[in-house]
This record gives C-alpha cells, sequence and structure tokens, in this order.
C-alpha cells in the first residue's frame, strides 16, 4: 500500500529545494509549455527540454534514479497512447504490414513522439513534487491564486482543503491497510474470482473507511473550532516565502529553455542534419 | 494448537538501506492451553509479530519458520483460510471493522467466507451463540445497524463477529484500549469465559501490566524486534530494574510489594489484586504495619 503515491516529497537541502515554491510551480507550467510547443518531430526541442530536466534533478540531489522511477506510475497510459498511435495511424509511408495490421513511418515518428512528450511532462511534474513539500506547494498556490479574491473566490479555504486532502492521503492509506488486514483475518478474499466479485468483496474495506474518514474530517471540524480557526484577512504565516537569486536563475534558465524550443522549432534541418 | 516460532525475522520497507528492522530473530514456543501476555513498548514488533502467526504479513523466505498446529506458515501449499479460521485475531479498535446493514450480517460474515455451504439454519445458530457469549441480546440487536450501537456493543459485536466460528486460538492486539474500568472487567471475564468453552490459547498483546500480570499465564518482553525475556509473570515483574530498563512499568500489586520489601515487610505475592490483598491482611492482621 505504501509504494501508491509516486514522487513523494523526498527531503534533503538543495538549490531546488530552497527555491520558492511559487516560482517552482510557474516553472513547471512554463517547461510543460515548453514540451508542447515543440513541432512534431522537431526532436532537438525535446533534446533541449531533456537537458533542462536533468540539469534541474543535478541541482536537486535527488537520485536520477528516483525522479525516473515516477514514470512507471503512468506506464500504461504511455505505452497505450503509443500503441494507438503505431496501428492506428495510416498517414505515411508503410514500413511494415502483416494481415490487417500496418504500420506507417508517421505512425512510428508520431509514437515516439507522444511517448517522448508524455515522459517528459511527468519527469517534469515529478520533480516539483520531489523537491517541494506539501504544505509549501499549498502555500504557493494560495498565493498564486490570491488575484482571484478580487472575485470573491474563496482562496484560502481552497488551499485549506488543498493541504488537508494531502495530509490525509498517508493516515487514509495506513487505515485501508489496517481494515484490509482485519477482514482478511475474518476470510474475506481479495485475491480470487472474477472482477464483479472481486469488486464487491471491496464492500468490507470501502464502507469502514468512509466511515472512518467522517470521523476524522468531523474530529478535526471540531479540533480547529476549540482553536477558534477562521480564515480571516489577520492570519499569519510562520514561513513566509521570500525571492532569492536562486528564483532569479531558475526564471532566466527557464525562459532560455523556452527560447530555445521556439528557436528550434523555426530551423527546419536539424532533423535531416541529426 | 502448539504455535511454534523460530528465528523470525522481518524488515519493513523495499530496499535495504532504507529498511528498518521491525523483528530481529524471533523464537517462542506456545503451548495449547496457555494464556501469553506480550508486552513491550510502542514500536517494539508485537503488532507485527502477532501478525505473522495467521499470515497477514507473508513470511518470507530465509526469514525463519512458524508453525501452528500442524500449519507450516513458510509452505506455498498452506491453507490460510483454515489456519485464519482456527486462529482468530481481534484488532485494535475492532469495532472500526465494521461494515454491514445489520449485526447479523456483520457477524455472519465471517461464517460465511470460512464455510460457505453451511445451511442458513446453522449459520443463525452460530451467530446466537457468538453473540450470546460477547454478551449481548440476540433478538434485540441481530436486525440493527452496527452503527446505531454504543461503543461497547459495537466492540463485542465486532469481537462476536471473530469468535463465531469458534477459533482455538485467538489473538488479540490491545483489546482493552479506550475501555472504561467496568467495561475492561467485564472483558477479561470473557476472556475467560471463552477460554473455558472453545478458546484454548489466547495472546494478548497489550501495554495494560496490570493485565498480564493478572490473567496470564506466561508473558514474553519485546523490545527492538527481539525477545528479551520469556517466563511466568511472577518471573518477569520479580526483577524490577530490568523492566525499568526495558521502558515498562510494574503493575500495581508489584510496585506495592516492592515498597514494601523496602520497608522490609514484603509479603508472598501472586501479582493478582485479590491474592496480594489477600496475603497482606494475613501478614498485618492486628491492624499495624
Amino acid at each position: 500500500m505504501k509504494d501508491v503515491a509516486f514522487g513523494q516529497y523526498f527531503p534533503t537541502k538543495s538549490f531546488v529545494h530552497n527555491m520558492d515554491a511559487r516560482v517552482k510551480i510557474l516553472g513547471v507550467i512554463a517547461y510543460i509549455v515548453a514540451v508542447f510547443l515543440v513541432k512534431p518531430f522537431h526532436f532537438a526541442g525535446f533534446l533541449a527540454c531533456f537537458l533542462f530536466v536533468i540539469l534541474a534533478t543535478a541541482f536537486s540531489r535527488v537520485p536520477f534514479l528516483k525522479v525516473m522511477r515516477s514514470i512507471k506510475g503512468i506506464l500504461f497510459f504511455i505505452i497505450l497512447s503509443a500503441v494507438l498511435q503505431l496501428f492506428f495511424n495510416t498517414k505515411g509511408q508503410v514500413v511494415f504490414s502483416w494481415e490487417f495490421i500496418t504500420i506507417t513511418d508517421n505512425g512510428l515518428l508520431n509514437a515516439g513522439f507522444i511517448i517522448t512528450r508524455i515522459t517528459l511532462i511527468v519527469l517534469g511534474a515529478s520533480l516539483l513534487t520531489l523537491t517541494t513539500s506539501p504544505v509549501e506547494i499549498s502555500d504557493g498556490i494560495e498565493s498564486l491564486l490570491t488575484p482571484l479574491k478580487w472575485i470573491k473566490f474563496p482562496v484560502h479555504e481552497f488551499a485549506l482543503i488543498m493541504s488537508i486532502a494531502l495530509r490525509f492521503i498517508p493516515t487514509l492509506l495506513d487505515e485501508t491497510d489496517r481494515i484490509i488486514k482485519a477482514q482478511k483475518a475474518r476470510g474475506a478474499d481479495f485475491e480470487s474470482g472474477n472482477v464483479f466479485k472481486r469488486a464487491k468483496a471491496l464492500i468490507p474495506v470501502l464502507i469502514p473507511l468512509l466511515i472512518s474518514s467522517f470521523r476524522r474530517a468531523d474530529e478535526l471540524s471540531y479540533a480547529m473550532d476549540a482553536r477558534c480557526y477562521s480564515a480571516s484577512k489577520n492570519r499569519t504565516k510562520y514561513k513566509k516565502a521570500v525571492l532569492t537569486y536562486r528564483d532569479l536563475v531558475a526564471t532566466i534558465v527557464v525562459a532560455g529553455l523556452i527560447t530555445g524550443v521556439v528557436f528550434l522549432n523555426n530551423v527546419y534541418f536539424v532533423l535531416a542534419v541529426v | 494448537m502448539r504455535i511454534e516460532v523460530k528465528d523470525l525475522t522481518y524488515s519493513y520497507g523495499e530496499s535495504k538501506a532504507l529498511s528498518v528492522r521491525a523483528l530481529d530473530g524471533v523464537s517462542l514456543v506456545v503451548e495449547e492451553g496457555e494464556f501469553l501476555g506480550i508486552i513491550g513498548h510502542t514500536g517494539s514488533g508485537k503488532t507485527t509479530f502477532v501478525q505473522h502467526l495467521n499470515g497477514l504479513i507473508k513470511l518470507k523466505k530465509n526469514c525463519g519458520s512458524i508453525k501452528i498446529g500442524d500449519f507450516e506458515l513458510g509452505d506455498k501449499k498452506c491453507d490460510f483460510k483454515a489456519l485464519r479460521a482456527s486462529l482468530g485475531m481481534v484488532f485494535q479498535y475492532p469495532e472500526y471493522q465494521l461494515f454491514a446493514e445489520t449485526v447479523y450480517d456483520d457477524v455472519a460474515f465471517g461464517v460465511k467466507n470460512f464455510m460457505p455451504n453451511l445451511p442458513e439454519q446453522t449459520v443463525r445458530e452460530m451467530v446466537k451463540d457468538a453473540l450470546f457469549t460477547v454478551g449481548v441480546d440476540y433478538e434485540k440487536i441481530k436486525d440493527k445497524s452496527p452503527f446505531e450501537l454504543s461503543g461497547g456493543q459495537k466492540r463485542r459485536v465486532a469481537i462476536a463477529g471473530v469468535i463465531v466460528t469458534k477459533p482455538e486460538v485467538l489473538v488479540l492486539d490491545e483489546p482493552v484500549a479506550g475501555l472504561d474500568p467496568v467495561g475492561k472487567r467485564e472483558f477479561i471475564a470473557l476472556l475467560h469465559r471463552l477460554k473455558k468453552e472453545f478458546v484454548k490459547t489466547i495472546i494478548l498483546v497489550s501495554h495494560d501490566m496490570n493485565l498480564v500480570a493478572e490473567n496470564c499465564t506466561k508473558t514474553a518482553v519485546f523490545e527492538h524486534g527481539k525477545i528479551q525475556a520469556v517466563g511466568t509473570p511472577a518471573q518477569i515483574f520479580s526483577d524490577y530494574e530490568r523492566i525499568k530498563n526495558l521502558g515498562l512499568d510494574l503493575p500495581v500489586t508489584a510496585f506495592l510489594n516492592r515498597e514494601l520489601e523496602k520497608a522490609g515487610k514484603g509479603v508472598q505475592n501472586d501479582l493478582t489484586v485479590d491474592g496480594f490483598i489477600d496475603s497482606v491482611c494475613k501478614k498485618f492482621r492486628g491492624g499495624t504495619l
């Protein structure tokens, strides 16, 4: 049960860890935009993005394998979209044909393109969650959403809901583990039978889990009330985020990345040369 | 069923660098008919140990052996379902595992899992028996939702759901946590009743030294994933220094007797409250210490 959440915070001290969460969030968004900016088959643009990820990983002091492992969680999704491209893309020259299967060069290129794109996005995004604690992320999002207060959007409450939800993921995983064990001890069987039987077998786990999360929600809200919690304007933060030279450097690097991608997009001969 | 654990080792976490050794070469024999108390402070490996006993935590290769009656837990052909039917396990706060629409369905859950082909009539008799044993009124409660019940009743119903298959061995993890003194006393009475009826061996994990001293025939002390001492409660609690070093407390009778001993007036002590009061009364007849 423990290894469900990928990209869990990796606590250490590093250049990337010490950056302002807001800059990291915006940086990742900009990075994803850069990945999408790469025009089909201009793989040199991807090379630039990949270099960027490697650079960021090196400066984050997170083991490279740990970052790569985040792909495992969506491997099925990656393979599925690649397979769809391979078999259902009929444009371009046929390179392989057998019975009803035809694979075209265009399909091959597209599959490679999509695999690279998804992988790069996941690597970048998991680098964010690996180097930023959940609290920092929700504080950062709260700060970034501040303009929405103008249209009366409850920004602080939104961030609070988010951080509470994140906070309870490990607790609920533990709880699930315990209830599964308790029902197994009473002879429940989660491993055999068809899909419907297995889904039905989960009821004795889901109902106690649901009830206990309601109970926890009740307890938490009473505890917060008892300490007079309110999301008023006067609330201050224990840790105030401040921009440092690191954030400036990172911004410049990301800007450089986007410029690079746009530049490489317009150099038509790159693929030919490579 | 005789329980024989040899050199059991278990580590949490996959990679070697990050793993935590929860059990480190634990060997223990529990004879049929014993009432074993497992003590030790939080994180000493008690719960991990007992969860091995019915295969909830799978025994890994080269990590020791567990034999329970005829069940060889390291064996691939081991029938865990049959094992779990005869080795019941009550978890901490068992009331949190209730799920069914009615009390009847919840208690019958175990029966239907372990013995799927029993006629409904037999199932009903078993549920009735189990609820009677834990001391709730079958007719009054069977069609109620388990979530309408009071805390104490919920726990009884949850325990009925475990003992309904009449297990030979009963393992309880912190069973009295969160019970008031009266509830605690009733619960202990229930354990002794069960032991007279069909449960042959009881293994009790607890922080409560009084509970262990008063009821168990044998005690095992866990610390850092190892068994530090095994013996009768009298043997274990007579060595005050050792108990203190293990971060544990003395049961109240042992504590009082120690104070008396310091004054040179110790009494014969079997660690039960009644026995202690008796021997104090005998020794100090006449009313002066």
